[in-house]
């Protein structure tokens, strides 16, 4: 699939004209909503048109493909431990699974993304963190409620923060990551521009998912990078369902079309709005390279639609009842994993038995974060009062420097402990 | 959750909610006699909603996933039955949910949104703080938005953590211009419910989500309310007040069994279902018998409602307490994930926090 990079029209006055330039260039035959194709379409001015990853010669190393490859199969086995050890005991809470939109997580974190780069997640944070390079021990501790964990098992599934790797947080709130996003970006933007570190190109993506481009947090967001400039890219993982909300019925059409493109809201705010199909990790990591080095540039936000398609219901909790077959299979179908896989053998990429590695490697370290969360150490009684307050003094240690929860009458709450 | 234990015979049992041994409930006055039938809360809740939904034709249902029945199943076969123009979808956005809410109410309609979890409502605080509560006062009376009632789940399950947990009732009875109220089953649920949506002031309802399964007693089928402001006698007792709302009052229940058998004290248990207004005459009629004050609530223990509870009491019944008035409540924390036994007020510290009061 093509991404257009596209920008916002700068010259104004264009009426019905630049309406027209909004119409997707659709054949006559419409496609059914459940089979519908993903195009990769311009707003406005196109200004860069990349070529298909089905069609064009190997436009990476090996060693990158590799690189994206595991990063998916790790990904997807991940959630897949993650489904068991969930109907297991082993971790509880509400565990939303990434299984499914393994190429949006690689294509933009692990292809684009530093170290020092930051991210602000969703509810659907596990595998964002693995391709930000976080080990999978420290998550699966977290999901485990382990002290090992991210966050020292502190939130389970849908808290994961690492101030090493720039994780700003899963945001259970969908929507609430959006602008604390901005404001990791703003840091950036601030150290280069106003202290004079031009070394200071740290962007920040968030991501989120279609149903919370209805929130207002969005579009206050997309007006504020927009008029700082910010270097963020906002990444919308559209997979056409927001519980049991398709997109479709809860997103109003833009203007000229028959379905709503998030897309299109870019240039609204005045960024450039960028479809992509969200199952080609290379279609994923081209759009998201151009965005990246904009952004590094200092040329502002970029607004990138990863169309894509959970593969598990919207959480463990969920029967998956809502969504038809057809549509389930059209997706399983276009599966990023295989995709890559045969891109890779047909170009030479990769062999049969490199690939067989690489996926022995995933299931050791799955294995082998699994063992490692279980045999870890719950968090002590002290975690309850700890990380309220700057200061644990008189909060959750008592004058006597004893923890609180030490105290007697602790557990039978009848300690002070406020 | 836990498994729903049924007795049939026996009225309604509880299942074992929280470590919490089932508990009989006998039938309430008010509602004995009628046709019943064996309900959980979240069919309770779905009852009430036809109900309402038949008597007036200008009742809507609409929130995030509730026309295919709602992420809890409580608006399952209303879109069906009422239509779809009645019963629908809105996108992610609590704060329009309810503007949306106060626009058509303000023109004599009566929308009861859902918001999906409490935890959620915060977005909609503003409108619910500046615009709901105030509509009626700010317009002189041209307007008002008592047609809007806000239902949402609130409280502890067992694994809920941060953000799917909370109980913010406090902040809500900080607001004039609101009513705010908890039931504690199915039976209160149904009959609060329809209060709620017929009261002529906008009301917030909190439903006991732990509850929307595992608590299964007899309803009655028909139409029926429960009025608002007015509080419930659960348990009667001599020694000791406890006051709780929502599922609270089923571990107050319990504790006050335990004390009966192993202190022989005897609790009286008051189930406060409406906390704005709240009913002041019951509890205060009850101090002043007992001489003992205990507030428990799930929600942090600084500036929850329990704090104005003893105030109010305080006040009133100053010469009858025998003993400073206690409350036992969540810590001062954030709602947590692993230690959420540590941090709820069960069973034990109520009956921890009695026995320490009586010997005060
Ligand atoms: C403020 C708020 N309201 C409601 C919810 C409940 N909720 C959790 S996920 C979700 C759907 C989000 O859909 P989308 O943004 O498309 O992300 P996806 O789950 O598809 O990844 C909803 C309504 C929430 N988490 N936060
Ligand atoms: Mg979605």
């Amino acid at each position: 699939m093509t991404p257009r990079l596209s920008s916002c029209s700068r010259t104004g006055g264009a009426g019905a004209d630049r309406l027209a330039a909004f119409r997707p260039s659709r054949g006559p035959q419409r496609p059914t909503r459940a089979a519908r194709q993903v195009f990769a379409k311009a707003v406005a001015t196109p200004t860069k048109e990349a070529s298909t990853s089905a069609s064009k010669s190997a436009s990476i190393s090996s060693e990158t493909a590799k690189e994206l490859y595991r990063d998916m199969v790790l990904g997807r086995e991940f959630e897949e431990m993650c489904a068991q050890m969930y109907y297991r005991g082993k971790m509880f809470g509400f565990v939303h699974l990434y299984s499914g939109q393994e190429a949006v997580s690689t294509g933009v974190i692990k292809a684009c993304l530093r170290k020092d780069d930051y991210i602000s997640s969703t509810y659907r944070d596990h595998v964002h963190a693995l391709s930000k390079g976080i080990s999978a021990r420290k998550i699966m501790s977290e999901l485990f409620g382990k002290k090992t964990g991210t966050c020292r098992g502190q939130g389970g599934s849908m808290h994961m923060f690492d101030a090493e790797y720039g994780l700003l947080g899963g945001y259970a709130f969908i929507g609430e990551g959006i602008p604390v996003g901005l404001g990791a970006a703003f840091t950036s933007a601030y150290k280069r521009r106003v202290l004079g570190d031009d070394g200071a190109d740290q962007v920040a993506v968030n991501f989120f998912g279609d149903g919370t481009c209805n929130v207002g947090q969005f579009y206050e967001s997309l007006n504020m990078a927009s008029l700082y400039k910010l270097p963020c890219i906002f990444v919308v993982e559209n997979n056409r369902w927001a519980i049991g909300m398709n997109h479709l019925r809860a997103t109003g059409s833009t203007l000229g079309d028959e379905e709503p493109w998030i897309h299109k809201k870019g240039p609204a705010f005045g960024m450039p709005g960028v479809h992509v199909d969200g199952m080609d990790v290379l279609a994923v990591r081209e759009a998201a390279l151009e965005a990246v080095a904009r952004a590094r540039r200092g040329e502002g936000p970029t607004l990138i639609e990863a169309e894509t398609y959970r593969f598990r219901g919207h959480s463990l909790a969920d029967p998956d009842e809502l969504r038809s077959r057809e549509e389930k299979e059209h997706y399983a179908a276009r599966d990023p994993i295989p995709q890559l896989r045969a891109y890779m053998l047909k170009h030479g990429l990769a062999s049969e038995t490199d690939l067989a590695e690489l996926h022995a490697s995933v299931a050791a370290e799955v294995d082998d974060c699994v063992e490692y969360a279980d045999a870890s150490p719950k968090p002590d009684m002290s975690q309850l009062l700890e990380n309220v307050f700057a200061d644990p003094k008189g909060f959750g240690i008592a004058p006597d420097g004893r923890y609180r929860y030490e105290l007697p009458g602790f557990t039978a709450g009848t300690a002070e402990v406020s | 959750m836990a498994a729903i234990l049924r007795a049939p015979g026996l009225g309604a049992v509880w299942g074992t909610v929280r470590g919490l041994a089932t508990a009989v409930r006998q039938a309430e006055p008010a509602t004995a006699g009628l046709d019943a039938k064996q309900m959980n809360l979240c069919s309770a809740v779905n009852d009430a909603l036809h109900i309402a939904m038949d008597e007036n034709p200008k009742t809507l249902v609409f929130g995030e996933d509730v026309s295919f029945g709602g992420v809890f199943r409580c608006t399952v076969g209303l879109a069906e039955k009422h239509g779809k123009h009645r019963v629908f979808n809105t996108p992610l956005c609590e704060q329009g949910i309810v503007g949306f809410g106060i626009g058509a109410a303000a023109q004599g309609y009566s929308p009861i949104v859902e918001i999906q979890f409490a935890d959620y409502i915060f977005p909609a605080f503003d409108q619910i703080t500046n615009e709901a509560a105030k509509y009626r006062f700010r317009s002189g009376g041209e307007f008002d938005v008592g047609g809007l009632t806000i239902r949402t789940p609130y409280g502890a399950v067992g694994h809920g953590g941060h953000y799917h947990s909370q109980s913010p009732e406090a902040f809500f009875t900080h607001i004039p211009g609101i009513k705010v109220v908890m039931p504690s089953g199915p039976r209160e649920t149904k009959g609060l419910l329809l209060s709620a949506i017929r009261d002529p002031n906008p009301v917030v309802v909190f439903e006991a989500k732990m509850l929307y399964r595992t608590a299964v007693e007899d309803v009655p089928t028909g139409d029926y309310s429960i009025p608002l402001g007015r509080a419930r006698i659960a348990r009667a007792g001599s020694d000791v007040t406890l006051v709780g709302w929502g599922q609270q009052v089923l571990v107050l229940e319990q504790a006050a069994k335990e004390l009966a058998a192993s202190d022989g004290i005897e609790a009286e248990v008051i189930d406060l279902r409406t906390l704005l207004p709240w009913d002041a005459d019951a509890v205060a009629a009850s101090v002043e018998k007992t001489g003992r004050l205990v507030v428990s609530h799930e929600a942090p223990l600084t500036s929850g409602f329990g704090a104005e509870i003893v105030a109010a009491i305080s006040d009133r019944c100053f010469y009858s307490l025998e003993a400073p008035p206690l409350r036992i409540a969540g810590y001062d924390t954030p709602f947590p994930l692993v230690c959420e036994p540590l941090y709820l007020p069960g069973v034990q510290r109520v009956v921890d926090g009695v026995r320490r009061l009586l010997r005060a």
